[in-house]
């Protein structure tokens, strides 16, 4: 009876770890507009390798909310309504982030460009950090009473958990990036993006393993313990390989650490999908927040032949754009004469 | 106001808005599509341009799309936690299927198609677009299923009082649906046309004006070109052709919107006759369809309301194909509705201090009367507009009077009104209910939800007016920022979308971009993608 259920917490928690490992390193690279990159050819280069993908890679967030549903209608209600605000900073981020992205290279004028760099990294950080304590929060419980609804006014979302969360996926998506950025850059922007991620790793990584381990205490079972140890390997192994100059395989690390990492958090909270802190006999579990096996039957078999499609051709458009992107490729500003003089921007060109 | 009141606000604002990006991305795209096909298969440079430009166009309004469609997704669980329970089991599996069967396949191939120029075969490049093109389309479809429940739900019994979906087949084949879809998709395609049509006379118009193009003793035009980069003879071609497209893109997919609305007019008489009888500010039971009612729409009371100017027999031909059948009024149809849903609001919980309230049922009919007219009137404007463009432009090109270039570019603006107004009129008209009931006896019992229990009980009218404003204030500024952006796209011209215009001569191939011919194999050794950021 409980199996549909359980197998769409799991889709669930794919869905989010496929956010993270995807848009982990686009959030990172908008954070790094401002914190890595020196001069305009390097945001550009920074931009231009998350430029085909990340619109793609935010869609897994929007099918984990919608994932999240359709299969748990009561997780959805509770946990969005709950964070009402802290939602609202993730979307109006979002919103000027891909805003951002997309208008930033539209005018040749420094001060749009800062404008919009602003909007990009101040963007990507807000949103990673919403989600991380969205995530935070939806395992370590909320103040919610018997029909799944908030108590305590506007902020009563508020605690330690939501920042240890919210720093988790920032710290994680800005060394993801780098990361990145060592695999898919060249020249001066991949040997420095390399030193960083060395350097910055254990920085980078405390809170998220501290998120790890504070679910591990509070319902670890033994394999979501040693889930936690073999992803803290990864780690290591990451810094091991990115020191030894293996950028692809160190990130790849990343993303065994995140997926163990997220495998020991999402599998200690199971069956609870969202604890409630006034009361255990409030928690939403995968038997009472789910959909009929109805309707999660139907979905089974959508996604089965969906999730794999989608893997696959996002996999190709990796391979597509798969070259390396340098300072050197970046070409000249689009500097156009615009053949009827332009009175809305002025254009410098 | 009451967070009830705010969160509606917020839907309609929010909804309103994001439905100003979603048709003109989903209509801009197939004409792109078929434009970049027909450059394709033709090689003809006039196409690749127009592909180029109305591409560029068509990006800038994409990202609003995306951007505020999160919102929308968002916002049922944040603002209408209620309406989320209760109909998650049915509602909440269109929107599942709608990211990850159309909204992944759109965003990764509009990816590959902005960065791929130069990295993919050309045919595969096109193959690109189009393939996120139908993922708009489907991705309309999706969510048209999910509105359609709302409207008329099917495939749902009651279990432990919430629905829960008993035939997907139904759901997702619900006739509001099917009619709705082609519907909406005619709508946005009269978005594009219109669009088209308005940018394409200022251009033809501007070229006149700067004496690029000139009008022979017969009054037919005779092309020239400037010394300016982009601004040569394949320039007009792109936009007198543009125009025609456009002009014709938009009386098709009128006559298309009128006859899909016709057959929507005539299930909604059915599903929902009380939204047809606010629409018709028609009290009681009759043939008549009102041209002009005056009096106090707003008062909901009938005695108010003189119908001035009707035409006999319009409304049952409307509701019924011909011309005598009695069309029930509201007054008939109050009766009704309090007999079957009740005259007050159950003393429950989930009604917050709305328990026991009396229940109105008609919806505020100055929105359904004026609406319902203004989507009709809109619509039908553009589609005459764009006839008789096509006589003006007959010779060649457009009449040099900047009075009807202004008339044109403001033309641009009917079609969304049309759209406005309709999406409005529909959901104000389904009101007092967020899920309608189903009144005939087809219908299924009990599946039908009041919208002032749909709110979410915890979050506070503060939260929810933070929100409204915050929302209201990010969207207004970034429609400035989209429109300004669109403003200097269009005045720039072709060469704002193709740079390489003004630094290489243009040849056959048009500069770097390889001819439809090409195998891609040439490509220089740092070609890694294109530089669209």
């Amino acid at each position: 009876m409980e199996l549909l259920p359980t197998i769409w917490f799991i889709v669930i928690a794919v869905l989010w770890t496929g956010y993270l490992f995807l848009e982990g390193f686009d959030l990172g690279v908008g954070m790094l507009m401002k914190l890595f990159a020196r001069n305009n050819t390097e945001r550009r280069v920074l931009l231009n390798t998350v430029g085909p993908v990340w619109d793609g890679n935010e869609v897994w967030l929007i099918t984990a909310g919608a994932a999240t549903f359709a299969a748990f209608p009561l997780w959805y209600a509770s946990l969005f309504s709950a964070l009402y605000l802290p939602l609202l900073v993730v979307l109006v981020a979002l919103i000027f982030r891909a805003v951002a992205f997309e208008y930033r290279g539209k005018v040749d004028s420094d001060s749009w460009r800062a404008r919009w760099d602003w909007a990009i990294a101040l963007g990507s950080f807000f949103a990673a950090f919403g989600v991380g304590a969205a995530l935070a929060l939806t395992t370590t419980g909320l103040p919610l009473n018997a029909n799944g609804d908030r108590e305590g006014g506007a902020m009563a979302w508020f605690s330690g958990y939501a920042v240890l969360g919210g720093l988790a996926v920032v710290g994680f998506s800005l060394l993801h990036a780098l990361a990145f950025l060592a695999l898919k850059t060249d020249g001066d922007v991949r040997h420095r993006a390399r030193a960083w991620f060395v350097r910055l790793l254990p920085v980078l990584l405390l809170p998220l393993a501290a998120w790890a381990l504070v679910i591990q205490f509070l319902e670890g079972k033994p394999w979501t313990w040693a889930a936690v140890i073999v992803a803290v390997v990864a780690a290591a192994a990451a810094w091991f390989l990115a020191r030894g100059g293996s950028e692809g395989r160190a990130f790849m690390a990343m993303g065994g650490f995140l997926l163990l990492g997220s495998a020991s958090i999402f599998g200690a909270v199971f069956p609870v999908v969202l604890p409630s802190t006034l009361d255990p006999a409030f928690d939403l579990t995968i038997a009472n927040a789910s959909s009929s096996d109805y309707t999660l039957g139907l979905m089974s078999v959508v996604a089965a032949v969906g999730l794999p499609l989608v893997i696959t051709y996002q996999a190709w458009t990796y391979w597509v754009f798969r070259r390396r992107v340098s300072a050197a490729h970046i070409p000249a500003a689009h500097s156009f004469l615009p053949a009827i003089a332009a009175r809305a921007f002025t254009t410098k060109g | 106001m009451e967070a009830l009141e705010i969160a509606r606000w917020q839907f309609g604002i929010t909804t309103v808005y994001h439905f100003m990006m979603v048709p003109l991305t989903i209509g801009l795209g197939l004409v792109v599509a078929v434009m970049q096909t027909i450059w394709h298969r033709t090689g003809k440079v006039e196409y690749l341009r127009m592909t180029k430009f109305w591409g560029k166009l068509f990006l800038i309004n994409f990202i609003m799309g995306v951007a505020t469609g999160i919102v929308q997704e968002f916002q049922f669980g944040m603002a209408w936690s209620e309406y989320s329970r209760f109909v998650g089991d049915v509602f909440g599996a269109p929107l599942a299927l709608e990211s990850l069967l159309a909204f992944f396949v759109e965003s990764t191939f509009l990816g590959l198609w902005i960065f791929g120029w130069k990295q993919l075969k050309p045919a595969i490049h096109l193959a690109c677009l189009w393939i996120a093109v139908v993922g708009s389309v489907f991705s309309a479809y999706f969510i048209i299923v999910a509105n359609s429940w709302m409207q008329h739900p099917v495939g749902a019994e009651i279990i432990d009082g919430r629905p829960v979906m008993t035939d997907a087949w139904a759901v997702f084949t619900n006739n509001t649906a099917l009619v709705a879809f082609p519907h909406t998709l005619l709508g946005a395609l009269a978005v594009a046309g219109g669009f088209l049509l308005g940018i394409a006379w200022y251009h033809l118009w501007r070229r006149r004006k700067d004496g690029i193009d000139t009008v022979g003793a017969d009054g037919r035009v005779v092309p020239g070109e400037a010394a300016v980069p982009g601004r040569d003879l394949t320039d007009y071609k792109v936009w007198i052709r543009s125009l025609r497209i456009g002009a014709v893109v938009a009386m098709i997919s009128f006559a298309g919107t009128a006859i899909t609305g016709d057959l929507q007019g005539k299930l909604m008489f059915e599903q929902q006759p009380m939204k047809m009888a606010a629409a018709e500010g028609a009290c009681h039971d009759g043939t008549g369809f009102s041209v002009l009612s005056v009096g106090n729409l707003g008062s909901k009371n009938c005695d108010d309301i003189v119908a001035l100017i009707e035409i006999p027999g319009i409304l049952s031909f409307l509701a019924n194909g011909d011309f005598t059948t009695e069309v029930r009024g509201v007054n008939g149809l109050l009766d009704q509705y309090k007999a079957d849903y009740g005259t007050h609001l159950p003393d429950s919980p989930i009604y917050g201090e709305r328990a026991g309230q009396e229940i109105e049922y008609v919806p505020v009919m100055e929105v359904t009367y004026w609406g319902f007219r203004m989507m009709i009137g809109f619509g039908g404007l553009a589609a005459l507009a764009a006839l008789v463009a096509l006589w003006l432009t007959r010779k060649g090109t457009v009449p040099a009077s900047p009075w009807l270039m202004r008339l044109a570019v403001a033309g641009i603006l009917a079609p969304f009104g049309a759209n406005a107004a309709g999406w409005i009129f529909t959901e104000m008209g389904r009101q007092p209910f967020v899920v309608a009931p189903n009144p005939d006896l087809n219908g299924i019992d009990q599946v039908f939800m009041f919208t002032a229990a749909a709110v979410s009980p915890g979050v506070s009218a503060g939260e929810l007016l933070t929100s409204l404003i915050v929302l209201t204030l990010v969207y207004a500024a970034l429609l400035v920022v989209e429109v300004k952006l669109l403003v200097t796209y269009v005045r720039g011209g072709v060469v704002s979308a193709m740079p390489e215009l003004a630094h290489v001569p243009a040849d056959e191939n048009e500069g770097a971009t390889p001819g439809p011919g090409g195998s891609g194999t040439d490509k220089p050794a740092d070609d890694v993608l294109a530089f669209a950021y």
